[in-house]
């Protein structure tokens, strides 16, 4: 579904995501971890679509097709979905219009007629569940006046609506207290199907035990330098990354 | 220089017409009335029109405007105007009592003036100066600062027609009055309606004017428009302003609050030539209320400048205000407004907002907040602010599906919605919306009809005979 060929990214002329590898296939889950700094969120915003990076080098085919030659809308009209490490307040745009109209213009680019009215508040209705928002979201401005907790939960309600086929969550864990991480969990693991992925950006092994991954990556100065599977976050967990910088100086120095 | 002499010239011929008029602009008025206008003339003289070497004016270039050789219809004219099948209302819900303005003169179906089953007048200024002399003796001029510019000098010296209103005490009028300001005409002319618009104690009234030209002809309209509202006493005012790019709109409003009045005032520019709204307050009473929300869009090369200044003379009031402006092309826009907080005036509450969005480099705003305080127990504040949409807005939008400019689009409404949803009515509220979006897309033209009116599918219908005016 999405590869990842020797990606090399910078911005004001300095690089940060150098010769970076990865392949996801339907069904997978895959957790990049790794310490500040590492290039995780840039990679996740490469891959939306930000347009802030230049790509020096490499290439991403997402469904075979050159992901870096299409605008941000058209990448999440093609199933692509970037949960916020910072979500964005909108004051103004409801959320009931902000995604009516997300919906809608996906559907128009799938060749589907707008959603009805009383089906779209249906929906609606149906994805707030899933992640246990109990407020009123629909005439609540984008993010604006949202806790911690909310936005987060809103990510999730989002990609909810949106059905993404791949879904990156950039840090969706940070700032939640465990409840809340519970339910953005269940819901991200209520979604999954044998034919999404989904790409969980983290630093701790916490939100792992809710979301299990097929693969872990652990990435250290803007590449991927040790993969696993879920065991290797559990021993991260306990070594912390000193070990794994321990481990690349000591190759480094054979 | 040659600037100059142009300006001397209209000013002159100006001096000249009020001489040779005289007794057409004296008509039906009382002796102290004249005395007022021969003030007011002399004044328009002393200080003549106002040029960007005055502060209030540096920014706003007035001279080119006076150069069309306009003509002045100083001459009531007979008039057979069928207004509702010119009007029909679009506005679901929306029941108003509706005026008009055309030209500068008042034009009825039936009567020039109505009184209403509670006594409310609502109608021609020219006609009430003859049934009702002694409101507008003792309203007339009483609010209006002459000196403020000569505009104000000069429309009081012309002062013959306009809107006049009337609400006598404790009376709620619920249907609106919406006041249609027109000009549609084949050739330039320059009009001074004068309104009169008083509200007395512990009465309230709302209402909607539309400030309309029909014609891409050289027009200039210098509005003059005193309100007083006594105690307790509410005034809700919105004002729409959609004008073709030849016209030029002077609209100068004093309004006089006495204790416990509420002034809630919406000015939305959708379209303007060149237009100057100068919203002058008296907070003259205890415990005054004046709210003041503004927005204005401007392409292409409109201009478009709002001053306002409040003025708090006694203690425990209330004033607010929040302006916002999403600018085009090349348009220019204008923001000043100050507020004074005299000595008296403990315990006030002052708050000023001024926020623009420019779309383009060649956009200009030039906008100047600013407090003035001599009472040492008070709470104001002032702000402004100039710049671009968000781009993280703009990015999160686009990540979701939005196209890039339905993302635009998204963000400039939800900026001019924090001003759209103070309107108090809300059927004009979702209306008014409708218009602002429609503007933001590049839909609205100011050929459509009165933006109160507008629908789409019939644009221009107004078939009024000119040679019946």
């Amino acid at each position: 579904m999405l590869q990842i060929k020797h990606l090399r990214v910078s911005i004001n002329q300095k690089e940060i995501l150098k010769d970076f590898n990865l392949e996801v296939k339907a069904g997978e889950v895959h957790a990049i971890m790794g310490p500040n700094g590492t290039g995780k969120s840039t990679l996740a915003s490469v891959i939306a679509g930000r347009d802030i990076f230049e790509v020096t080098e490499g290439e991403i085919l997402y469904k075979g097709k050159n992901l870096l030659d299409l605008p941000p809308e058209t990448r999440a009209r093609e199933g692509i979905f970037l949960g916020f490490q910072y979500p964005v307040e909108i004051p103004g745009v409801s959320m009931a219009n902000f995604m009516k109209t997300a919906v809608n213009e996906i559907r128009k680019y799938k060749g589907l007629e707008p959603i009805g009215g009383a089906d779209f508040l249906k929906l609606m209705e149906e994805k707030k569940k899933l992640v246990e928002i109990q407020s009123k979201l629909n005439n609540r401005s984008v993010n604006e006046g949202f806790s911690g907790g909310e936005k987060k939960k809103n990510e999730i309600f989002q990609m909810a609506m949106l059905n993404p086929t791949l879904s990156i969550l950039d840090e969706t864990d940070s700032g939640l207290d465990i409840d809340a991480l519970r339910i953005v969990a269940n819901g991200v693991n209520k979604l999954r199907t044998k034919d999404n992925a989904t790409v969980v950006i983290t630093h701790y092994q916490r939100l792992l035990d809710y979301i299990v991954p097929d693969f872990v990556h652990v990435m250290y100065d803007g590449k991927i330098v040790k993969s696993g599977d879920k065991h290797l976050a559990i021993e991260l967990e306990e070594k912390g990354y000193d070990w794994i910088k321990q481990e690349l100086e000591a190759n480094a120095s054979i | 220089m040659e600037q100059i002499t142009i300006d001397i010239s209209l000013k002159d011929k100006m001096l000249a017409l009020f001489e040779k008029n005289k007794q057409l602009l004296f008509k039906n008025n009382s002796k102290s009335m004249i005395d007022i206008k021969n003030n007011a003339i002399a004044k328009f003289n002393e200080i003549g029109f106002p040029h960007t070497k005055l502060e209030e004016w540096r920014l706003t270039n007035i001279e080119p405007y006076l150069k069309a050789e306009y003509q002045h219809h100083l001459q009531t004219k007979p008039i057979d105007v069928d207004i509702e099948s010119i009007f029909q209302c679009e506005v679901p819900d929306l029941d108003t009592f509706v005026v008009v303005l055309f030209n500068g003169r008042y034009i009825y179906k039936h009567t020039p003036l109505t009184k209403l089953d509670n006594g409310t007048i609502i109608g021609s200024f020219e006609k009430a100066l003859e049934e009702y002399p002694e409101i507008i003796e003792k309203h007339f001029n009483k609010y209006a600062k002459n000196d403020k510019n000569g505009f104000v000098a000069l429309n009081t010296a012309f002062a013959q027609d306009g809107i006049f209103i009337y609400v006598p005490q404790n009376i709620i009028v619920e249907q609106a009055i919406q006041i249609i300001n027109i000009i549609n005409t084949t050739e330039e002319v320059f009009v001074q309606p004068r309104n009169l618009f008083i509200v007395e104690k512990n009465s309230s009234i709302t209402l909607v004017s539309c400030d309309h030209s029909l014609t891409q002809t050289n027009s200039f309209s210098n509005a003059v428009t005193e309100i007083l509202i006594d105690e307790n006493a509410q005034l809700n005012h919105i004002r729409v302003q959609n004008k073709g790019k030849n016209s030029t709109l002077l609209n100068t409003t004093f309004v006089e609050q006495k204790n416990y009045a509420m002034l809630t005032s919406n000015v939305l520019t959708l379209n303007s030539g060149f237009i100057r709204n100068d919203l002058d307050i008296s907070l003259n009473g205890e415990g005054c209320e004046a709210n003041l929300y503004g927005i204005y869009l401007a392409d292409k090369t409109q201009f478009v400048d709002n001053h306002t200044f409040v003025d708090h003379l006694l203690p425990n009031s209330n004033s607010k205000e929040l302006y916002k402006g999403i600018l085009d092309d090349k348009a220019k826009a204008v923001f000043s407004g100050k507020v004074m907080v005299r000595r008296d005036a403990q315990k006030t509450n002052a708050f000023q907002a001024n926020k623009n969005i420019l779309l383009t480099d060649e956009a200009t705003i030039n906008t100047k907040p600013h407090l003035e305080i001599y009472a040492d127990d008070v709470k104001c504040s002032h702000g402004a602010t100039v710049g671009q949409l968000d781009n993280e807005a703009m990015f999160y939008l686009r990540s979701r599906g939005l196209g890039e400019d339905c993302a635009r689009m998204l963000l400039m409404y939800a900026f001019a919605d924090e001003v759209i949803n103070k309107i108090p009515i809300e059927a004009l509220r979702v209306r008014l919306g409708n218009m602002v979006s429609k503007r933001l897309r590049g839909e609205l033209s100011v050929c459509d009809q009165c933006v109160m009116h507008c629908h789409s599918k019939s644009p221009t219908q107004f078939n009024i005979d000119l040679s019946k005016l």
